[in-house]
């Protein structure tokens, strides 16, 4: 088969699985009204799949700092961090984000997917193990990649699957990367962290923690898992992602590790790519100061959260294991999704649908992702919504 | 190829049934995911059962060049020869 009859193939499976003409994905947002409300063709909607858990994107602090940014530094650095593109703003966020974790150093990356690419890449290589939670995010598994080490998988959440998988390393388990993560983004499920630090202790292994997702949602100053189980010293590496909690783009890594700063020297996904733009940082610094200081925001999210969690629940949906602000709805089939997703936008509300093979064990998810800045009013319309087409799809 | 391999082998293709079709015939030259359809979230899986059943960790960089059942059968075998 040539190269471009590869694609053709590509196009003509997606075809076969999404009706003509329906824009599942990269559906066309023509404008944006506030961090929860846009219009997508001439229907006003409810955003229910932005990842935009604090609501910050609009946040009057956050449009300032990036207006003066703009004004004071332009567009853009035109330059990777190693050359013209390092400046002071990059190197402040780095210290607040060593800072705001109580870790030693920080390194601030162009986007979150580069952050695990770079420190996984740049922690691991050939010789070296990684292993895996089978559910990771397509960073991890691509900076596994890159890495050249070998990759080993254990089941989801599953640690003593993950010790067997250790324990079967013998003396290799020194050289092995775990990788685990504060919330899950497929089921919204936390990792069973204290058992992940208990085995890697006992296994000398390194562990790196992607907080991607619960960033400003869990954690007493919004941290993520590791401070809500009050085990941030038994993790080595922290990421994370400047665009779901903080509204922007980019993506960190904190550690106490003294050879963190190494891996500015050697990791090609921060060396080889242009910095984060000035107005970029400067929105980021900003939001991090109301993230930290998001307590109330963090309790109006866990609000929506279990309000619309316990109300799809009890509708009879079937939804990843725990309450968060990533909600799972879990459907049998591509074509009940499709149905539940098409359902949904008709009634106005966007959220996101994820078919196989990128939802877990070939099921197929419809995603809702809450945010503080939803309002009770707004969950209730959601729920309503969800009772009406569980009704007309499903019975 | 030992005993050991056809062991793994007959075990192999007994997984492989659950996974296809009543009425295919799986042979060590059938192709995994021409012939059974075999995904890559089905061969994800079918690894992990068969981890679990020799007690070894198959790396997810070598299952790239794994096309047909004989090539499985015969990277299962190698990594547990490497563990004995």
């Amino acid at each position: 088969m040539s190269l471009l009859d590869k694609l053709d193939a590509v196009a003509a499976a997606r075809k076969a699985l999404l009706p003509e003409g329906l824009e599942v994905f990269g559906t066309p947002i023509e404008e944006v009204y506030s961090a929860t409300e846009a219009r997508i063709g001439d229907r006003r909607i409810l955003f229910l799949g932005t990842n935009n858990y604090l609501g910050l994107t609009f946040a009057p602090e956050c449009l300032r700092a990036a207006h003066e940014a703009i004004d004071r530094e332009g567009t853009g650095t035109t330059g990777s961090r190693m050359a013209n593109g390092s400046y002071s703003g990059h190197r402040a966020l780095e210290r607040e984000f060593a800072e705001f974790y109580h870790c030693q150093s920080g390194i601030v990356f162009t986007t979150g997917y580069q952050a695990n690419l770079a420190m996984i890449s740049g922690l691991a290589g050939a010789g070296d193990v990684v292993l895996i939670d089978g559910d990771s995010h397509a960073s991890v598994y691509d900076g596994c990649r890159l890495s050249g080490a070998e990759i080993i998988r254990f089941r989801h959440n599953d640690v003593s699957d993950m010790e067997k998988r250790l324990k079967r390393l013998g003396e290799r388990s020194k050289s092995t990367l775990i990788i685990a993560e504060g919330i899950y983004s497929m089921l919204g499920d936390q990792a069973p962290l204290a058992e992940i630090v208990r085995v890697k202790n006992a296994y000398n292994s390194v562990l790196l923690l992607d907080e991607a997702h619960s960033l400003g949602v869990l954690g007493k100053t919004g941290q993520g898992l590791a401070e809500e189980t009050g085990l941030t010293d038994g993790v080595d590496f922290i990421t994370g992602t400047f665009s779901k909690s903080l509204g922007s783009i980019g993506g960190y890594c904190v550690s106490n590790h003294p050879q963190l700063d190494q891996l500015r020297y050697i990791s090609r996904p921060y060396i080889f790519t242009a910095s984060p733009s000035p107005a970029t940082i400067a929105s980021t610094r900003a939001a991090l100061k109301l993230l930290r200081d998001g307590t109330e925001l963090r309790r109006q999210l866990w609000q929506n959260s279990r309000q619309l969690y316990a109300r799809l629940d009890g509708l009879g949906y079937r939804l990843g294991p725990q309450p968060g602000p990533v909600i799972a709805n879990i459907l049998d089939n591509p074509q009940q999704a499709l149905m539940l997703w098409k359902g949904l936008l008709d009634h106005g509300i966007y959220v996101n649908l994820i078919l196989p093979p990128a939802a877990p064990e070939g099921k197929a998810l419809v995603r809702c992702s809450v945010s503080a800045a939803h309002t009770t009013e707004q969950m209730d319309h959601v729920g309503n919504v969800f009772a009406e087409l569980r009704k007309s799809i499903f019975q | 190829m030992s005993t050991d391999y056809n062991n793994i082998l007959s075990r192999l293709c007994f997984h492989l049934k659950q996974l296809s079709s009543p009425d295919v015939v799986i042979l060590p030259e059938t192709d995994l995911i021409n012939e059974l359809a075999i995904d890559s979230v089905k061969l994800l899986s079918l690894v992990m059962e068969i981890e679990d059943e020799f007690d070894i960790s198959v790396p997810l960089n070598v299952l790239a060049d794994v096309q047909t059942v004989h090539e499985l059968a015969n990277l299962i075998y190698q990594i547990k020869s490497q563990n004995k």
